[in-house]
């Protein structure tokens, strides 16, 4: 078997798990649907014949490989309180959830590439140091916290900017962005210290490289050895980072979203667990988990295109 | 400039590293420690009552670190949120750690098929967004501290696995483990004699890290309003409460959202410290 067929074989064995993982907890768990629908004050009978109408009634396993079937076909069913169909509202939310993540990358790459070459101009120095102290403070930020202190800082204080709400692009570019800035920041400020870490030690290692030896001996300034040879060699590992993030942060802002009430996927997540939408808590896990599994494995796939060494050594361990 | 841009940054720090780094980290959790152990012995106000016209009160002498929204003494409500922190932050990784560490170290003894078993069921669970699946586990099973405790104990199994796994593979190479098997000790002998007393210092560097992590974890699901219910305090729902009021009363956040920092702070601290102690090359990190 080819490296890729291998890879791909995996892949959908690990979609095959997490989607029946996910199947799994949502269905056995307690909390009956059809109670939900019905109500505390419904009959047996009626609950009993709602189970039957929806086909509760029948082994889970069957009902796993039904909901695939339709799952693959894009039809991840109707949730049962507003009987939207469920497919549709995570693509309502979807944009939201992209322009955070779009725009949080950036704040996260805008502060990690000045700090990381910065840093390494002179290792160990004040700048450095400050740099590495920051990261490892902001490491002990949780989402949570970082947000409420940005809104009291920029909205209660300064009143510079909206604390919540989203206003969608239609309405004005400025307005829109206004109400995405404090999201992107509260999750930009915490992604930046990996990517700066990770930055910092690539290009220290490519720094000892000849090429730079030569840059430097035809008497370059260090500023440009550092942006025109050695950050372009030393960005791999810091976009394979940013790849991994595209996918943890799809859905993994339910916290950010949350706090600034922007209509993304992750609170329709959230949403859907406190109404115990079960369908719809079901549909929207397994979106997230499948954008995470498939974009890792797409960035994995673009390091091993770009870096043949992979395809050897990486899945072995 | 070449020469000293070529040495990492890290050994230089080591061997400059101060006192206080490990001190002060130290005295915090300590004192954390100290307060949620004797919580109900050092004359603290009840941390549910509520007396609303004393509501949203600042620092005070009366109230040291003010009231809530509902009135209720903050010190008192950090104190025993500490507790609850505490416990989760405890029991989850060790929970995760007895199991993910038995994975880990079985995978890493045995090698073959069954490592590849076991390292598919982590790959399955690592590739689930953690707080998704905290945030399901939790909104099913129903909130109490041990549905959450147990969640992101079962959360921590895959990484704790990941760690007893590499370090199993490392040892179960070595002499001594050839030398125990050599003069006829079981597998089981060799693993918990020989291997496992080697994997118990990598493993507690991990524990105060996933100590923080898990605390992090605790608090962001009770924020959601899907961690621990509501009348028992908790610092993520403290600061969920307390962000209702932050233009009013802006420490009924801003208090307890500092304790939680400090306390993950200085667990990261100590975590990277006993790290460098058991494993000097990574200290670079």
């Amino acid at each position: 078997m080819t490296w890729l067929s291998r890879q791909l074989l995996r892949l959908v064995a690990v979609l095959f798990a997490v989607t029946l993982l996910t199947y799994f907890i949502v269905n056995i768990l307690p909390g009956d649907v059809a109670i939900v629908i019905l109500g505390n004050l419904a009959t047996p009978e009626d609950i009993a014949g709602l189970r039957k109408d929806l086909g509760l009634d029948r082994p889970m396993l069957v009902r796993y490989f039904e909901w695939l079937g339709s799952a693959l076909s894009g039809d991840l069913g109707r949730s049962y309180r507003t009987s939207e169909p469920v497919a549709q509202a995570i693509i309502d939310r979807l944009p939201v959830s992209l322009q955070l993540m779009v725009m949080a990358q950036l704040t996260a790459v805008g502060i990690a590439i000045p700090a990381a070459l910065l840093s390494v101009r002179k290792p160990g120095g004040i700048f450095d140091r400050i740099s590495a102290a920051s990261a490892f403070g902001f490491l002990a930020v949780p989402s949570f916290m970082l947000g409420i202190v940005l809104i009291y800082v920029f909205s209660v204080r300064f009143d510079l900017l909206p604390a919540t709400g989203f206003t969608p692009m239609s309405e004005g570019l400025w307005d829109n962005l206004e109400s995405m800035i404090l999201p992107a920041l509260t999750l930009g400020l915490i992604e930046w210290t990996v990517l700066m870490r990770v930055l910092r030690s690539d290009l220290l290692t490519t720094l000892k490289e000849d090429f730079i030896l030569l840059a430097r001996a035809k008497g370059l300034p260090p500023w440009r050895v550092l942006l025109g040879h050695a950050l372009r060699p030393s960005s791999f590992t810091l976009i394979t980072v940013l790849g991994l993030n595209i996918g943890g942060l799809i859905g993994g802002a339910v916290i950010v979203e949350q706090i600034f009430a922007l209509p993304g996927v992750g609170r329709l997540l959230l949403g859907a667990i406190f109404n115990r939408d079960l369908i719809l808590v079901q549909g929207t896990v397994t979106f997230i988990a499948t954008s995470f599994v498939v974009i890792n494995f797409l960035v994995d796939m673009l390091y091993a295109v770009l870096d043949p060494r992979v395809r050897h050594v990486r899945f072995r361990s | 400039m070449s020469a000293s841009a070529a040495e990492p940054l890290a050994p230089a720090r080591r061997g400059r590293r101060i006192p206080w780094a490990i001190a002060l980290p130290l005295a915090w959790v300590t004192i954390v420690v100290f307060c949620a152990v004797t919580a109900n012995w050092i004359g603290l106000a009840d941390p549910a009552a509520q007396e609303l016209i004393l509501r949203r009160k600042p620092p005070s002498a009366e109230f040291l670190l003010g009231t809530d929204n509902l009135g209720r003494d903050m010190l008192s409500r950090i104190i025993y949120g500490a507790r609850t922190s505490l416990i989760v932050g405890l029991c989850a990784p060790a929970f995760g750690f007895l199991i993910g560490g038995a994975i880990g170290m079985c995978a890493g003894y045995y090698r073959g098929k069954v490592d590849l078993l076991l390292v598919g069921v982590i790959d399955v669970l690592l590739a689930f967004p953690a707080l998704v699946l905290a945030l399901t586990f939790t909104a099913y099973l129903g909130q109490s501290l041990f549905n959450v405790t147990l969640a992101l104990g079962i959360l921590s199994i895959p990484a704790a696995a990941r760690v007893s796994r590499a370090n199993t593979l490392a040892w179960g190479n070595r002499d001594f483990v050839l030398a125990a098997r050599t003069i006829g000790a079981s597998n089981w002998r060799i693993l918990t004699r020989e291997i496992l007393p080697n994997l118990l210092p990598p493993m507690f560097a991990f524990w105060l890290v996933a100590m923080s992590v898990v605390i992090v974890a605790e608090g962001a699901l009770s924020f959601l309003g899907l961690g621990i219910p509501a009348p028992q305090p908790s610092w993520g729902g403290m600061i969920a409460d307390g962000r209702e009021a932050l233009d009013a009363a802006p420490h009924t956040a801003l208090i307890p959202a500092g304790v939680m920092f400090l306390t993950v702070l200085s667990l990261n601290f100590l975590g990277d410290i006993v790290r460098n102690m058991v494993d000097p090359r990574r200290s670079a990190l």
